[in-house]
């Protein structure tokens, strides 16, 4: 529900940045923690709609997932979740949790730049 | 042609939620973020801890429609200010911020945010509270820090409510306790009852020293 307001986000703060340059956005890599709530496909849904007639119409969606890392209480090795437990998948000990899996940014866009006659309907924006 | 942005998306409400807490550390308001699913007692544990507490305390209420909890609150005696939210799942800093000017609030008040009733969604989202509340009660079962990572691995205390009801419900104590630890380590956890006041008088102690060390920076 909440990947609306998120997404007006992402395209906020990248024509914030692009700033009324004659460029287009042709893919957006987006960092999303595995803790953090936010489902891909929602991201995409909305994003198809609030892109469109924008220089981010029609840009790919790239999602890096950050695993979140815990550390072994038993034999002290780090590890990366698999299923619902917190088990060390080394020694089966009770694991906690370290860092990352929080991330929610964006990193990065392609840019391309937009053609003349373009450029009218672009400042309409 | 690439460009490196490494910007948080949260920024925006990050930067209202700043000044939230700001405002309300200026005026030593203790604001208290708790987060919960629907029934799970955020309503009567406000009641029960107000009416403990021997402090001013004031309530925001986050609902999607209606006014049912700011009017309980109001009518046993704690000034409450309801905000509907008309659909959306959580509280933001901006919803908060609208409100901020409507509070009937004194210094070294007890302010709590109960937020709309979710395990997800208002984990994404800081109010400008100095601490968030995670809170499950027995009834939902010892599974949910397993399902709701992320509400357990953020809140700075855990409470687990309806703890009068363990004896009669199959909840297995060690479970939760052991997802709980295993995404926060810090996290003091406190099982209490509202109804009967039960375990109560540690969060009691806890929202007292927070308070105490608010005062004193």
């Amino acid at each position: 529900m909440h990947e609306y307001g998120v997404v007006q986000n992402v395209v906020d703060l990248i024509m914030q940045r692009i700033n009324e340059k004659p460029l287009k956005v042709t893919d957006i890599n987006l960092v999303i923690g595995e803790l953090s709530s936010y489902v891909d496909d929602s991201i995409q849904f909305y994003f198809d709609i609030l892109s469109k007639d924008t220089p981010l119409d029609g840009a790919k969606l790239h999602f890096k997932r950050v695993p979140a890392v815990f550390g072994c209480t038993h034999c002290g090795a780090e590890f990366t979740r698999r299923g619902m437990a917190f088990v060390c998948p080394f020694c089966g000990g009770d694991g906690a949790y370290i860092r990352q899996g929080m991330e929610f940014y964006i990193e990065s866009i392609e840019v391309e730049e937009r053609g003349d006659k373009d450029l009218s309907k672009y400042n309409e924006c | 042609m690439e460009i490196k942005i490494y910007q948080n998306i949260m920024s925006a409400n990050d930067a209202i939620a700043k000044d939230n807490l700001d405002w309300f550390s200026n005026k030593g308001i203790l604001a208290i973020n708790i987060i919960g699913s629907p029934g799970c007692g955020k309503s009567s544990l406000i009641m029960k801890t107000a009416s403990m507490l021997e402090a001013p305390v004031q309530v925001i209420e986050g609902d999607v429609a209606s006014s049912i909890d700011a009017q309980r609150m109001i009518e046993s005696g704690i000034p409450a200010v309801q905000i509907n939210t008309g659909g959306a799942c959580h509280l933001d800093a901006n919803m908060i911020k609208g409100v901020l000017n409507s509070l009937d609030i004194t210094d070294n008040a007890f302010l709590f945010i109960e937020n709309v009733g979710n395990l997800i969604c208002p984990a994404e989202f800081d109010v400008g509270e100095h601490f968030k509340v995670g809170m499950l009660s027995v009834p939902e079962g010892a599974d949910k820090p397993y399902k709701y990572p992320g509400l357990f691995t953020k809140a700075d205390v855990v409470l687990l409510n309806k703890a009068d009801l363990i004896p009669y419900i199959g909840f297995d104590r060690d479970m939760f306790i052991k997802g709980i630890r295993a995404l926060n380590p810090a996290a003091p956890i406190f099982e209490v009852s509202a109804l009967t006041g039960e375990g109560m008088d540690k969060w009691i102690q806890w929202l007292r020293g927070r308070m105490q060390e608010l005062s004193l920076s």
